[in-house]
């Protein structure tokens, strides 16, 4: 219970002194509604292509809400030592690294939502798998948010931290299959394709939407549940090992 | 005349009649090829105020790093409170409250929320954390703060803050990583008190300083650490103890003749003299030194005498002699810190 009270507490704390501060909620609305004007507008396809180009905004939305929020918020706490506090507080490193991300996780999901409501009022949505679209939103966060966690406690800088997100970040975007398919890749390129989360998690938003996915549901969850597993114990093993030197 | 200074009262108890909370045993240390902490072996007992003394760099805030656990020992054992920590230090986090050298409480929160979070990282319950966050805004003198952000409090509040938070879930051993330096004079005077109010309190502290007067006023057992070794650890009265034996005095003078130094070596074979600075000379002796004497031949030299007056053996002294480190670069030190020295 003790514990609980810890993590609800962090979740909390982050909430209120990070993501709910104003440049923060300005930046999960403006940044999604930017991208999905930018994909309509340059589709050329008027209203037709909002479901084929909303899973893309959907998944660009959260990779960049949370990983862009979570590696400031820990590369700045390590940095002001107030991280510290966290780590002689008498919880487990994994308990306190889920309530450190939570917040990140919550963040993203609610971006997700933001290019949702738009559609909404665009285009029929009428055949949408709506369960399979929040899951896939939830899984999206957590392991961008882990890829944000992996790449906070790998850097020492708040600047190297947004610099080596987008060594990632930009990447995905081509490389992951959110607006046009990887068969459309050169064939060199794809196996990295295959390397990224967001990949699978695209997939699942592209089969709930308008029916388009490669993979088979059960699949493509449970590869991007293995590297959410994977990302955290990476991020883990890089605390204890160069946070508790 | 010089008067020697009170034995240690047999009356108080030594501080090894009570339990040992801390139980470190050849811990070490090392960054690379550099040895940070070597060795080191001490135990802190139950309701003491143990002082870690050492320069800048000696190895105080990697050992408190080793014993909360925010730093790995390459060897050794530590035990705190019974429990073995060495390889798991979550095991004794719930005893332990740490306030780091750097105050390091969110700046965005007001200083009654962090105390309130930092209390919930502890599992204490809403209403608790509350009352226990209000009393100790009290008892720092924060009331009027309390609403504001941390990050615009001075330099002393957010020191007496992070004490605060350091005690929120009251625990039965504190570390204090110097906690007055860089502060003001008064502040860090408002500090000691507190510290001293924890321990009479029955709070067992662990104070890493390198104001060696600060550990003299406050601490019962002292331990000097010097490039990662221990190289004395004792009360403060034993520490003492040799050095109140030799008499010590310093006299002042406006002006100076050619070899004063000589003649009054000559006159007085006893003692020893040794030219502090210009315009001070200090007077050693193991016998009783009268001051009138040698006030009188230095005047007799045409030197002015402004002021003679017996010097109390300090634990600076005590300290230079264990260490070999020269006062100056303490002292150096000390400026280069700030203003909170003792």
């Amino acid at each position: 219970m003790k514990r609980w009270i810890a993590f609800w507490n962090i979740v909390t704390k982050d909430m209120r002194a990070y993501y709910l501060k104003p440049p923060n909620i300005s930046w999960g609305l403006i940044f999604p509604l930017a991208w999905t004007g930018m994909f309509f507008i340059r589709s050329g396809s008027g209203l037709d292509s909002v479901p084929t180009l909303l899973p893309g905004v959907i998944a660009i939305s959260i990779l960049f809400g949370t990983t862009s929020l979570l590696a400031v918020t820990v590369t700045f706490e390590k940095k002001s030592r107030s991280f510290e506090r966290l780590l002689l507080a008498p919880i487990p490193l994994e308990l306190l690294m889920l309530a450190k991300t939570s917040g990140a996780i919550l963040f993203g999901v609610v971006n997700a939502f933001v290019p949702i409501l738009l559609a909404l009022f665009l285009a029929d949505l009428s055949e949408v798998s709506w369960i399979t679209v929040v899951l896939a939103n939830l899984m999206i966060a957590i392991s961008s948010t882990f890829l944000g966690l992996f790449i906070a406690v790998s850097v020492s800088e708040v600047f190297e931290a947004q610099t080596f997100s987008n060594f990632f970040r930009f990447p995905m975007i081509f490389l992951c299959g959110l607006f046009f398919p990887i068969s459309a890749l050169p064939v060199f390129l794809r196996p990295l394709s295959y390397l990224f989360p967001l990949t699978y998690g695209a997939d699942i938003l592209h089969g709930a939407i308008h029916a388009q996915s490669v993979f088979p549901l059960g699949l493509n969850f449970s590869i991007i549940a293995g590297f959410c597993i994977l990302l955290f114990y990476l991020s883990i093993r890089n605390i204890n090992s160069k946070w508790i030197m | 005349m010089v008067v020697p200074m009170d034995a240690p009262d047999p009356a108080i108890s030594h501080p090894r009649d009570r339990l040992a909370l801390i139980e470190v045993t050849a811990l070490t240390k090392r960054f690379g090829s550099v040895a940070a902490v070597e060795d080191v072996s001490f135990s802190v007992f139950q309701g003491e105020l143990f002082g870690f003394l050492g320069p800048n760099g000696a190895g105080k805030t990697t050992t408190i790093n080793m014993l909360t656990g925010l730093a790995r020992p390459d060897s050794g054992k530590f035990v705190v409170s019974g429990l073995d920590c060495t390889m798991n230090p979550k095991t004794a986090q719930h005893l332990i409250g740490v306030v780091p050298d750097e105050s390091n409480l969110y700046p965005e929160l007001s200083g009654f929320d962090n105390l309130c979070f930092c209390a919930s990282l502890y599992g204490m319950c809403r209403l608790e954390r509350r009352d226990r966050a209000r009393s100790l805004l009290a008892m720092f003198g924060l009331e009027d703060a309390s609403d504001r952000k941390f990050g615009v409090y001075s330099r002393g509040m957010k020191r007496k803050l992070t004490i605060a938070a350091g005690i929120i879930h009251q625990p039965e051993i504190l570390f204090l990583d110097e906690p007055t330096t860089g502060i003001d004079v008064a502040s860090a005077r408002q500090i000691r008190q507190l510290i001293a109010g924890l321990h009479d309190a029955g709070t067992t502290i662990f104070l890493t300083t390198h104001y060696i007067e600060e550990a003299e006023r406050l601490c019962e057992r002292i331990a000097f650490i010097v490039q990662g070794r221990l190289v004395r650890i004792d009360t403060v009265a034993n520490l003492l103890q040799p050095i109140q034996e030799r008499k010590a005095i310093l006299i002042s003078v406006t002006n100076t003749v050619d070899d004063l130094h000589g003649k009054l070596a000559a006159a007085f074979p006893h003692f020893d003299f040794q030219a502090v600075s210009d315009g001070q000379i200090r007077v050693e002796s193991e016998d009783t030194i009268n001051i009138s004497p040698l006030v009188r031949l230095i005047e007799d030299q045409g030197v002015e005498v402004t002021e003679a007056r017996q010097l109390k053996p300090s634990l600076e002294d005590v300290f230079v002699r264990v260490s070999g480190i020269e006062l100056e670069a303490m002292r150096k030190e000390k400026e280069k810190s700030g203003g909170g020295s003792a």
